[in-house]
């Protein structure tokens, strides 16, 4: 009886002991005398139950987890039918609550198969889109991309094709795809993941965005950070030129696309597309000041379209299911899946991709399992560094852009960082000001100075000195900040501040 | 190889990439550790840039360094999603533990502390990353161990 053994290898996954169990896993089988294979497989997101082992035997496939080494010689030497009475047995991990729950399209095969695998790939879909875009004219994928809703999951949430659109009217032939995988914002592992799990994914996006704007060549921005998914993707990148999918006649067409992945040096500001693409050009990653927009003067001067990982990794499902399936999900402007990350002090952390429009709460109660460190949720922080704070109230508010604005939040990377009620706000305040102080690029005043004094002021308020004068000049700069800045680094620094001010005003009295 | 001819050879590996400063700056500290400050006046002529813009580059970002630092890097994040599982408590002990504050280097060369601004390994808070490894879920006594470790097999190579 032949079986095959999966074991992620992404940077989570590895970082709670996979490697371990990995090795133990070989060890065990070597003694034994019937076939098996170990395949590293990406990571289905469930980090919570890593160190996660599937095991397939006659094409059915369940799983165990979390495991520690020492339980993998027990799990190996069950027999299927009575595999089930183990404590560690999650059973088919599609039907298991946690992944049934979700609706997952740009994350469907993550965790499937080994990441490199091409043949693996292609069973499952691959390059579906990429075929069907070699056969349509630039207006018509743009369009199809125009009709899907789709818009920027980096954050800013602008429309993919009104972007594309400008890109492809704009005049010359050099333009340039640039895939900004700067993940920098804390609580956010989405694009990470992708790439560890499902790289020719991303690929197949940015080349089919090059056959839409007529772009050669695509630049991936990947930060330092993440040394794992810089391997995977270079390695990738190698293997599809190899098979024909990047490079001069792309699927034995007379179309071409080159990407080349270039590693950022640890900076946050990179992150900010324009600041990014002044790191590409080999600069300090310092904004620019828009206009002119960098659809239309953008990587060395040239019109370039800028968009996340998860952006351009969700464009091969709508050119394979066509714009109105993607559109069908969602709701208002906020249409597709979303991709939420759930971090911080959370008992079942993980990637959550669901449609638009479920409340935070709903999302919560049914993956999050509260805190894990068992107290109350007390401030959950949506969007990264510069998401505004949320108390128990405004949980109700549904996942969606518009709404998400209203409340005073937003959505951003889709990052959930979860705190209990040991969490001391004033603290959370003066960090995010410390932080803008740290990665500020320097170009403006209010972002540069006003994070330094906003620290210092944050010190003051916190040692109880001249409180009501302190808070009126927190408030001052700000304002200043909000603005005065020239991105949206200084612009919402603010918005931490400010709503653990609001929120949770005693623990400034 | 020596320093000069290592850097003549990157020097020609990147002269005409575009953009090609960054990844020259990668290449001269993968192979040297940092980008020896005297390096900087080659490295503009052949990029047709200042002295002045190279070493702005290189003071702008985190990663580079113009002296050099610990045969190992311990960075420990201290960002949001670390600070609500226990981060700042780690942040603490990594200096307590190993004696110096962050962007220093022990007194043996061994180790550079350094924070770092989230690893993306968030539904485990909190993380540190030693060289290219991320480890989570960490505690005071976890990293104890991991920092015991950090030496091992150095005697061997």
């Amino acid at each position: 009886m032949s079986q095959r053994f999966f074991i992620p290898r992404d940077t989570t996954a590895v970082a709670v002991g996979a490697n371990e169990v990995a090795n133990t896993l070989a060890a065990v089988l070597s003694e034994q005398v019937s076939e098996a294979t170990i395949v590293r497989n990406g990571s289905r997101g469930a980090f919570w139950l890593e160190p996660l082992m599937e095991i397939e035997t006659q094409g059915e496939r369940v799983g165990f987890g979390p495991l520690f080494p020492e339980d993998v010689a027990d799990i190996v030497a069950l027999s299927p039918a009575d595999r089930t009475e183990h404590p560690k047995y999650l059973g088919k991990l599609e039907e298991h609550p946690w992944f049934a729950g979700q609706q997952r399209l740009t994350f469907a095969r993550s965790g499937l198969d080994d990441p490199l695998c091409l043949d693996a790939y292609l069973s499952r879909h691959g390059f579906d889109g990429l075929e069907h875009a070699l056969h349509l004219p630039p207006e018509d994928i743009v369009d199809e991309v125009t009709r899907s809703g789709l818009r920027g999951r980096g954050g800013a949430a602008f429309p993919a094709g009104i972007k594309w659109n400008t890109v492809l009217q704009a005049a010359g032939d050099e333009k340039y795809i640039a895939c900004n995988a700067d993940e920098g914002d804390s609580g956010t592992f989405a694009d990470r993941l992708l790439m560890e799990s499902d790289p020719y994914m991303l690929i197949e996006g940015m080349t089919i965005a090059g056959l839409a704007v007529g772009a050669q060549q695509g630049y991936i921005y990947l930060r330092s950070e993440y040394p794992h998914a810089w391997e995977v993707m270079h390695t990738a990148i190698a293997k599809a030129e190899a098979a024909g999918y990047l490079g001069e006649g792309i699927c034995d067409s007379d179309r071409q696309f080159h990407l080349e992945l270039r590693l950022g040096a640890g900076s946050y500001i990179c992150g900010e597309e324009t600041a990014m693409l002044e790191s590409l050009e080999g600069r300090r990653g310092v904004v620019r000041a828009k206009p002119p927009l960098p659809a239309i003067e953008g990587l060395f001067g040239k019109p370039t379209v800028v968009n996340n990982v998860l952006t351009l990794a969700a464009i091969p499902t709508i050119m394979a299911g066509g714009a109105e399936a993607y559109a069908a999900l969602g709701q208002g402007r906020s249409l597709g899946t979303i991709t939420l990350q759930l971090a911080g002090n959370i008992k079942n952390g993980g990637l959550v991709e669901v449609p638009y429009g479920a409340t935070l709460r709903a999302v919560l109660d049914q993956f999050g399992g509260g805190t894990r460190s068992g107290r109350p949720i007390r401030a959950i922080q949506v969007g990264g560094p510069l998401g505004a704070y949320l108390p128990e109230p405004l949980w109700d508010t549904p996942l969606d852009y518009e709404a998400f604005a209203a409340a005073g939040g937003m959505l951003g990377h889709g990052g959930v960082v979860v705190f209990d009620d040991t969490v001391d706000m004033a603290q959370q305040a003066r960090f995010a000001m410390a932080f803008c102080a740290e990665e500020s690029c320097g170009k403006c005043t209010p972002c540069r100075v006003g994070s330094v004094r906003g620290t210092e002021v944050m010190d003051r308020i916190i040692a109880r000195e001249s409180l009501d004068e302190n808070m009126a000049l927190l408030d001052d700069l700000c304002e200043t900040m909000e603005l005065g800045s020239l991105c949206a680094m200084g612009g919402l620094t603010p918005n931490p501040v400010r709503s653990a001010l609001q929120y949770f005003p005693e623990d400034f009295a | 190889m020596d320093t000069e001819r290592l850097l003549a050879q990157l020097l020609c590996q990147y002269e005409n990439t575009p953009g090609g400063l960054l990844p020259l700056l990668h290449a001269v500290q993968e192979d040297l550790g940092y980008v020896p400050p005297e390096s900087i006046p080659a490295i503009a002529e052949v990029m047709n840039l200042s002295a002045a813009e190279v070493h702005g580059v290189i003071s702008f970002y985190h990663d580079l360094k113009t002296s050099p630092v610990g045969r190992h890097t311990l960075q420990v994040c201290a960002a949001e999603s670390c600070q609500a599982a226990g981060g700042r408590a780690l942040e603490h002990a990594a200096q307590e533990q190993l004696g110096i504050g962050f962007g220093e280097t022990t007194d043996d060369g061994s180790v550079t502390l350094e924070k770092v601004y989230c690893l993306g390994n968030c539904a485990c808070s909190p993380s540190v990353r030693i060289d290219n490894e991320t480890y989570a879920r960490l505690d005071a006594t976890g990293l104890t161990a991991l920092i015991a470790n950090i030496g091992q097999g150095e005697g061997a190579s």
